[in-house]
């Protein structure tokens, strides 16, 4: 029983001075240091604000051929809400579309000749729209508040024009309140800075990992570790302990951000979040060093981390919908340890889920971890074929 | 001028020779377009949604119609009160449910405002804008509906257009989007490297004693990125053509001329970031971690720069890609010639200039 | 003729359809110091990696320190000392650090890590660059460095990958030393080289060329046989009709 001990002990020093020399090269390696902890936090506290499709003023262009008191109230209508903001006047024909290929605006307000006239006469008129659709959902939202600007005109025409009063012109209204449960206001802050952060921590580990072993091949220093008897567990669990330990403590400098720069409630517990952490993090940097250990040059090594992480990041759900994905795309999406963890993160923080709650998800995190583990010492040869 | 190319052809077999990377590079970028083209997109077919309906009425049981025969919403349960609306969202049956208040026609036909309640789970905000745009539709239409039926229409009615996407698919949008971020992404990648790695394997000195100028150094090493991303160009702007069939309403030959401004950007950024880092992990890292998100985030891809608040608004104007976006969005939607797009093209020219001047100064300063 | 601490029996390694190494036997006694001589491309690399574990063989049989290398590796490894002729302390690491690391991994205790640190320091007279990172070392030293930090764990074997590439005849004469005070203690030594002076300095050297063994003697005998004055015209002589080229 001692003996075993003893050996379980001296096998443990063994990666004990693999993790204290990797540490060493770490923190030594000065160029890197500010890219691996301080570019990542200006990154979030950036970014995490861009993320957000709010329809601030829409710049419109008038064209108004009529140019009478009836037209001139409709405009003022448009630019007095703070919805829309003029920001040029044309009044020749066909301009219109070169407007908006100029990106000069995003909704062209044309008024016909005898827009009055015709108001006065018939009590029904038409003005055009032409919004710049490039963005389908922009050009909806631009058309949104505009029809809710003129509707608002129409029941004041009465007033305006009293030939028409007594017609009933009050159009019924549906008054449609919208709210967002858990996140009452959307607020994209909220909802952007745990997945921002998951990327962020995802981007480092797995970057540095990927890069780690098949630089030592590069310097031939492999070569002298693979002739002693390390195992090769060992060298695995000394290589991926130091970014283990470094990347949850990014986790957690980024969790205090959330918490004290934006504000991100956290309803659940943050014991669940580390847990997850820790397993999610095995996954990252295991698949990191079995691309190392499969690898000729760190270049090698980058270019097919950086593929898998964008495919990761694009397909995490973090800036789209997964629910907009076709099936087959959802389906791909079960594999990809990134969105589980952004989920989990954004379930546990605004919603406050408990474990219970993401079982499902943090069981396929565990099974990735050991498939990855399972395939990194796999993989890592101390002789070559 | 022959040892310049001389040394450009080095270069070039440089990057051939190495066969996986090279299918990497290739390959790549056609993998990722098909792979995001067809699965980044905002629309949302299934919003599953919960009735919560305190009138039942004809006006209410008549927009619940309407709303399920569009077929985007699936019918998902009634609801009996506003407390089952929580257990509904925590497990995820639903994504909105639907409030119609109690009399809710009467309200509507005597004081010509009825109120309906749009509740989605807001913990995915994207989801959530879009699926109560949609139920604002739905019922704008109904009422559209009504309007027509009864009388004519008394007052001002505003036609819409849609301009260049009338059908308003996203994947228009994000199509010119990806190509902007594939391009950016493999170009500066591929040169970022290229002056570490040759510090580090001890061939800089070589280069160094060479009669070549630092200019000539630096322009051989982009040009033959330049080459070869140019494949990638032609593959990228043919898949968005092709396969995913966003229109080219503008010049062919004008939207790969810029586009090879764009790489050209983006090589020359690449190279720059090699010549002030000391080693390839340093190189790689910035060129990745530190390109990636801010391409993704700042250039207008998914997110739009004008919704942003100023100081990023600001930034963003540092994103090559936010210009190049700019660029092709209106190549291909709005048919925009140079006479439009001359301030984004100029942009990127002077950032290509300035890129590349700066790694000319810093190379040269190591020669001394 | 003492025990043999390596023993190979028609060794091959072919990458693909190229015989690196080609059905090579031979045997190196205990305490011997063998010299494994060849042009760049004749073998000698990959035989090395061979026997220390790091390359699986195609074919033929070789035992090192009594343990075979097909299925015993880990065995051989912990009892064999390696410096490659590829630098291979870290460059970013001090001396001591590198030493530590190294000790360390082959399962050495902390006292026994700084009691043989200390005096391997002292020795090598880098007590004053102990602190100091690698890279700003002379080459030199950082290869005796190396050849002191293979030998930490007291191998009985170590081998030697051109071990003095890219230094001056003096500091070259000067690691010598250090491997005769290693084979006094009785430590064989294997060791590839393409100085021919430092040829002369072993016991018994092979000649390979286009993977096989050309010739297996005493430099003495080498010379004789091949009526040579040095042992460089007796390599000339050999790798001559080599059909592999440099590079």
């Amino acid at each position: 029983m001692k003996e075993r001990i003893d050996k379980v002990r001296k096998s443990l020093t063994v990666v004990a001075h693999l993790l204290r020399k990797e540490f060493l090269q770490i923190f030594r390696n000065k160029g890197m240091l500010p890219i691996m902890f301080v570019m990542p936090f200006i990154q979030l506290i950036i970014l995490a604000n861009a993320a957000t499709f709010d329809v601030p003023e829409v710049p419109f262009h008038l064209q108004d051929f009529d140019r009478t008191a009836l037209s001139d109230r409709l405009v003022k209508r448009f630019t007095s809400t703070g919805y829309f903001k003029m920001t040029g006047e044309s009044f020749r024909q066909g301009n219109a579309i070169g407007v908006l290929t100029g990106n000069r605006a995003d909704m062209v307000l044309t008024i016909p000749k005898d827009f009055e006239q015709e108001m006065m006469t018939t009590g029904h008129a038409q003005v055009q729209l032409l919004i710049d659709a490039e963005d389908g959902f922009t050009a909806g939202v631009i058309q949104g508040y505009a029809n809710d600007i003129v509707t608002a005109f129409n029941r004041d025409l009465p007033e305006l024009l009293p030939q028409l009063a007594g017609t009933q012109i009050v159009q019924p209204v549906i008054d449609i309140q919208s709210r967002g449960w858990y996140n009452p206001e959307l607020v994209y802050i909220d909802y952007m800075v745990p997945g921002v952060l998951v990327v962020l921590v995802t981007l480092i580990g797995l970057f540095l990992s990927g890069m780690n072993v098949v630089r030592e091949k590069e310097i031939g220093t492999i070569d002298q570790i693979n002739v002693t008897p390390i195992r090769r567990w060992q060298f695995i669990t000394g290589k991926l302990l130091p970014f283990w330990i470094i990347a949850l403590g990014e986790l957690t400098v980024g969790l205090i951000i959330a918490r004290a720069i934006f504000h991100v409630p956290m309803l659940g517990h943050y014991y669940v979040i580390y847990l997850v952490a820790a397993i999610y993090l095995l996954v990252v940097l295991g698949m990191g060093l079995l691309i190392s250990t499969v690898t000729e040059s760190q270049q090698q090594a980058m270019f097919i981390a950086w593929f898998f992480i964008v495919i990761f990041v694009l397909l995490s759900g973090l800036f789209t919908p997964i629910q907009s994905m076709p099936h087959w795309a959802q389906n791909l999406t079960l594999a990809n340890p990134v969105r589980h963890f952004v989920d989990i993160m954004r379930r546990v923080m605004l919603k406050g889920s408990n474990l219970g709650d993401i079982a499902k998800p943090f069981g396929i995190l565990g099974l990735e971890a050991v498939v990855m583990l399972a395939l990194a010492v796999n993989r890592y040869r101390k002789t070559s074929e | 001028m022959k040892r310049f190319i001389a040394f450009v052809r080095k270069e070039f077999y440089h990057i051939v020779r190495d066969r996986r990377t090279a299918a990497i590079l290739f390959g790549m970028p056609i993998l990722q377009l098909l792979l995001f083209g067809y699965a980044i997109r905002n629309e949302v077919s299934e919003v599953r949604t919960g009735i919560l309906d305190m009138s039942h009425d004809t006006v209410t049981e008549a927009i619940t119609d309407k709303l399920f025969s569009s077929g985007t919403f699936i019918f998902a349960g009634n609801l009996q009160s506003e407390k089952e609306i929580a257990p509904a969202f925590a497990a995820g049956r639903m994504n909105e449910v639907v409030v119609f208040e109690p009399d809710f026609a009467g309200r509507l036909q005597k004081d010509g405002v009825a109120r309906m309640q749009v509740v989605t789970d807001g913990s995915d905000p994207n989801v959530s804008r879009i699926v109560t745009g949609y139920t604002q539709a739905v019922v704008s239409d109904y009422l559209a509906e009504q309007a027509d039926g009864s009388a004519r229409q008394v007052g001002v009615e505003a036609v819409p257009l849609m301009m260049f996407n009338p059908s308003l698919k996203s994947v228009y949008l994000f199509v010119p989007g990806l190509m902007a971020m594939i391009l950016m992404l493999v170009s500066a990648l591929m040169t970022s490297i290229s002056i570490t790695r040759e510090k580090e394997s001890g061939t800089m000195e070589l280069l160094l004693v060479s009669s070549l100028r630092p200019v000539q150094i630096i322009v051989g090493k982009v040009v033959p990125y330049l080459l070869l991303s140019f494949v990638n160009v032609v593959t990228v702007v043919s898949l968005a053509y092709f396969v995913f069939g966003v229109p080219c309403r503008g010049n062919v030959a004008l939207l790969f001329a810029e586009s090879l401004l764009f790489i050209m950007t983006a090589l020359s950024l690449g190279i720059m970031i090699s010549t002030i880092t000391n080693s390839q992990q340093v190189a790689m890292m910035v060129s990745l971690a530190g390109l990636l998100l801010p391409t993704v985030l700042l250039s207008g891809f998914i997110f739009p720069i004008h919704s942003m608040a100023w100081p990023l608004q600001v930034i963003s104007n540092i994103i090559p890609a936010r210009w190049y976006l700019v660029i092709v969005r209106g190549i291909m939607l709005k048919g925009a010639g140079i006479a439009v797009l001359w301030k984004e093209t100029l942009t990127l020219l002077v950032m290509t200039v300035l890129f590349m001047a700066a790694s000319v100064r810093k190379f040269s300063e190591r020669l001394q | 003729m003492a025990e043999a601490v390596i023993q190979t029996e028609k060794l091959t390694r072919k990458f693909g359809s190229f015989t690196a190494v080609d059905e090579i036997s031979f045997s190196v006694a205990s305490g011997e110091i063998f010299g494994f001589l060849g042009a760049n491309g004749a073998g000698k690399t990959t035989a090395m990696k061979m026997l220390t574990g790091l390359l699986a063989p195609t074919s033929g049989e070789a035992t090192v320190a009594g343990f075979d290398v097909y299925r015993e590796t880990e065995s051989i490894r912990r009892n064999i000392g390696y410096m490659s002729q590829r630098f291979s302390l870290y460059d970013d690491l001090t001396p001591r650090e590198n030493i530590r690391f190294f000790g360390g991994i082959y399962g050495l205790g902390s006292s026994e890590l700084r009691e043989k640190g200390e005096r391997l320091l002292d020795s090598l007279d880098l007590q004053e660059s102990a602190d100091t990172r690698l890279a700003a070392l002379p080459l030199g030293w950082k290869q005796k460095l190396a050849f002191s930090v293979a030998l930490l764990h007291e191998p009985k074997l170590i081998f030697l990958d051109e071990p003095t590439g890219g230094v001056d005849p003096v500091t070259r004469r000067r690691f010598w030393d250090m491997i005769y005070d290693a084979t006094d203690r009785g430590v064989t030594v294997f060791v590839t080289t393409h100085y021919m002076d430092e040829a002369e300095y072993c016991d018994r050297v092979s000649i390979m060329v286009d993977g096989r063994i050309a010739a297996l003697d005493t430099p003495a005998m080498l010379k004789k046989q091949f009526a040579a004055e040095t042992m460089n015209e007796v390599f000339i002589q050999l790798a001559r009709p080599a059909k592999r080229g440099e590079g």
